[in-house]
């Protein structure tokens, strides 16, 4: 029964890894196409209908495989996950059923009218489209992060005497202490990728001396919102969000930070490998009192560590979520960075002429998913051994028909088929961006 | 409230298998009777701009079996593990096959996800078929052999098939030739759906071929049909209970006479959406025939020790389900509000459209 966990906790974890990478990028880049239609409407320059036209291309591409990859996650909740499903389902029931019928239309409606094009339903109403896709893409996130909120901190149930959870009070669902806090921080996040594409691609173009004109403007769009998006990422949401895993997960926010000792004025470590044998961090980089300050606001306040806690509670792997969260946190100091010397020098009118500068945005490119992941694992591994934070173990929650073989035969069909859709994937985004936004043809999408 | 969400699950059940129906039925056609790129290029634009809004029938389908039915759907989508994955893994195929064709200007790429989205849409027209044969069969809840039960009274494992494939051995698979037999079904209705929808939707150099088909598929479908009835008396010789206990019942199954006598006529008819109206009478009658053959029941149990699930017992808790009634209402009235604005603005023939 342990192997059946394991694979039902990979292929979960495979499948969701892997379909993360395409909506991480359309829920940021609608709001890219919507502004570049909105401007042009506004001025009227072919330019930005263009632009629109061609990141529609590469919206579309991810967008399909976002589709077909997510549908398999709504599935698993019954097919491997059939005790949780039958145990929870009177109250994730809601917002996963909202899910579908709020958002999934919504997207396949506009999508099939965006992608036909201007020349059949007309400028107000292509950006219109747009505009519904967007909302689409927006709602399908918030009600999967509603979803995944009430796992971490459920609200507004009882539990039966039978062991179910029952629904009491469907608007605290939406008032969860945790959503709005995960909600922006992870929509914030979802920008700072596709920015970080639209500038990369940018630069690509710069440095490959093509379709300047374009190059420059998606750089400029690119690190504008860019910064915007990555500031508030950490400040306000990053931050309030720490602050709930601190209220109400205190376990999952020393074992991310990998305080074993309960400490005064506690440390925050920069860098070191977490040492679970002598329960200790290995080569530490330290910068003193600042998990103190940032968690309550007091330089000298007392942090309870990881030794002081029952080890049954502890998260199931502590160097994991270690990793995951100081991955996350390095990377997005590194993004702030670059954005906001992009955005000087943009000011400075420097920008487009250092070649540096655009060799860094193009090679940022894959780094905010590796970020974006590493989030969502740090949200994952902080919640182990829960399903639902302090009340379902993941042990628990697994289907009891569905044996150890079976799992692992679809785990390993779903790895190969998505080995397909990868290859498919980078092939096409690749013709897109090889041939350019030159040659889009404003009025429709023809054949690459 | 529980009848009302079976209702409308069934509903949107309906919905799907009536419009997403068609598209499967458009791949079969288009795997055996496309010839030429013209023929290929009407096919696919009778079904492009709608086929996406058409499949989130079934997964919203499904949203709302987890909120309504949640001891259900977590039953059934573990019990039907390996088809419910595999038929994942077609959609997957037939949704990158339809979209992907056209993004590369090759023969053998187009060659290659033609017969992908052909052979898929053919396999998953089966697989809903036997899905529902197997629903109509029952399973065996709580695993039990011997007497002793291997799993708490509400889940089961279904594999693929048993030994000697029939639906009464105590190892039921999800292919016998019961379900076979309602698979088959599924593919010649769905075929006569989606050849009616591209008559409706284009004036392809196939409508005319099209039209015999529709007419040799109907005759057969009556044969397929009443062995089918004949078959479900043997294996569940009570299944006719509700129909003579109430007999205002008969309209659904003379809903779906009617259906097919309207499709054996198909040449006479001089509107191109007529014949699209009766194969979508003759689905929606014989489906819902099936639901209230069944009803209350969801899933039978073909042992004597577990209670099949039924519309009373699988249901959430009633706050849920009252809650979960207004929204649903109001995200039913903007889904349709959506869908009668995409058939607004893709009226007519679709021969001539640039499906990207």
């Amino acid at each position: 029964m342990e192997d059946a966990l394991l694979y039902d906790r990979l292929q979960f974890a495979f499948t969701i890894t892997f379909h993360y990478i395409f909506p991480q990028l359309t829920m940021g880049l609608s709001f890219l196409i919507v502004l570049m239609k909105g401007i042009y409407l506004k001025k009227g320059d072919e330019k930005y209908n263009k632009a629109a036209k061609f990141w529609s291309k590469i919206f579309a591409v991810n967008f399909v495989m976002g589709v077909v990859t997510g549908i398999p996650l709504e599935f698993q909740f019954g097919t491997n996950w059939a005790k949780f499903s039958e145990l929870t389902g009177n109250v994730i029931g809601q917002t996963l059923a909202m899910e579908g019928m709020f958002a999934f239309f919504l997207e396949s409606t506009f999508l099939g009218l965006f992608l036909f094009g201007e020349k059949l339903i007309g400028k107000k109403l292509h950006f219109l489209s747009a505009l519904m896709l967007f909302i689409g893409t927006q709602a399908s996130g918030l009600f999967i992060i509603a979803t995944h909120s009430w796992m971490q901190h459920p609200v507004g149930y009882e539990i039966l005497a039978n062991g179910k959870f029952v629904l009491n009070n469907f608007a605290d669902l939406f008032l969860n202490p945790w959503l709005w806090p995960s909600y922006f921080h992870n929509q914030a996040a979802s920008m700072v990728t596709a920015t970080f594409v639209v500038s990369g691609i940018g630069a690509f173009y710069l440095l490959d001396g093509k379709h300047l004109e374009f190059g420059k403007l998606f750089i400029k769009i690119g690190i504008i919102t860019g910064s915007i998006s990555i500031v508030l990422l950490i400040f306000p949401f990053g931050d309030l969000l720490a602050k709930q895993v601190a209220k109400n997960q205190p376990i999952t926010l020393v074992a991310m930070e990998g305080l074993f000792e309960t400490t005064e004025g506690a440390p925050m470590v920069l860098i070191g490998q977490p040492n679970m044998n002598e329960r200790k961090i290995d080569n530490a980089i330290e910068v003193p009192y600042v998990l103190s300050f940032l968690t309550y606001n007091r330089w000298n306040a007392e942090i309870k560590g990881l030794n002081d806690y029952d080890e049954d509670l502890w998260p199931t792997n502590v160097p994991a979520l270690y990793y995951a969260y100081h991955m996350m946190v390095g990377l997005g100091t590194i993004f702030i960075s670059i954005m906001l010397l992009s955005a000087f020098l943009l000011w400075k009118k420097r920008l487009y002429e250092q070649k540096w500068m655009m060799w860094i945005l193009m090679f940022a490119i894959p780094f905010p998913y590796i970020a974006n992941i590493a989030g969502w694992y740090v949200s994952e591994f902080g919640r182990q051994p829960w399903l639902v934070y302090n009340l379902l173990r993941t042990s628990d929650g697994i289907s009891p028909s569905v044996s150890t073989g079976n799992t692992l035969f679809t785990l390993l069909g779903f790895v190969g088929l998505y080995f397909l859709l990868g290859v498919l994937f980078l092939l096409l985004v690749g013709k897109v961006i090889n041939k350019g936004p030159d040659q889009i043809n404003s009025q429709k999408l023809e054949t690459l | 409230m529980e009848i009302l969400w079976a209702v409308i699950l069934v509903m949107m059940l309906t919905i799907f298998i009536v419009m997403d129906g068609a598209d499967f039925g458009a791949g079969i056609i288009h795997l055996f009777f496309a010839k030429t790129e013209k023929d290929k290029k009407s096919i696919i634009n009778a079904i492009g701009p709608f086929w996406d809004g058409n499949e989130v029938w079934l997964i919203a389908g499904g949203g709302v079996l987890f909120l309504a039915f949640p001891t259900l759907y977590a039953s059934s989508f573990s019990g039907f593990y390996l088809p419910l994955i595999m038929v994942l893994w077609l959609l997957i195929f037939r949704g990158i096959g339809l979209e992907l064709r056209n993004l590369v200007d090759n023969n053998i790429w187009k060659t290659i996800w033609d017969k992908a989205f052909g052979i898929s849409s053919l396999l998953l027209a089966l697989f809903f078929g036997a899905a529902l044969g197997n629903v109509v069969r029952g399973v065996n809840l709580g695993g039990i052999e011997n007497g002793i039960a291997k799993y708490e009274s509400i889940y089961f494992f279904t594999p693929l098939w048993n030994e000697n494939f029939s639906p009464l051995n105590i190892h039921q698979g999800v292919l016998d030739w019961f379900t076979v037999i309602i698979g088959v079904i599924a593919i010649v209705a769905l075929s006569i759906q989606g050849a009616t929808w591209i008559i409706f939707k284009t004036n392809s150099d196939l409508n005319s071929q099209l039209k015999n088909l529709i007419k040799k598929l109907a005759i057969s479908l009556i044969f397929l049909t009443l062995l089918s009835i004949l078959a479900w008396f043997y294996v569940k010789p009570n299944a006719l209970d509700n129909y003579f206990e109430h007999l205002v019942l008969w309209i659904f199954p003379l809903g779906s006479v009617i259906g097919i006598i309207g499709l054996i006529r198909i040449k006479s008819y001089k509107q191109d959406y007529t014949g699209f109206i009766f194969s979508t009478l003759f689905i929606v009658s014989s489906f819902a025939s099936t639901a209230v053959a069944l009803f209350p029941v969801l899933l039978p149990s073909t042992n004597d020790v577990n209670p099949a699930l039924t519309v009373y017992n699988a249901a959430a808790s009633e706050y849920s389900l009252n809650v979960g009634i207004v929204w649903w209402i109001i995200s039913f009235v903007l889904v349709i509000g959506y869908f009668y604005f995409v058939h607004r603005i893709f009226k007519g023939k679709l021969d001539d459209l640039d499906y990207h």
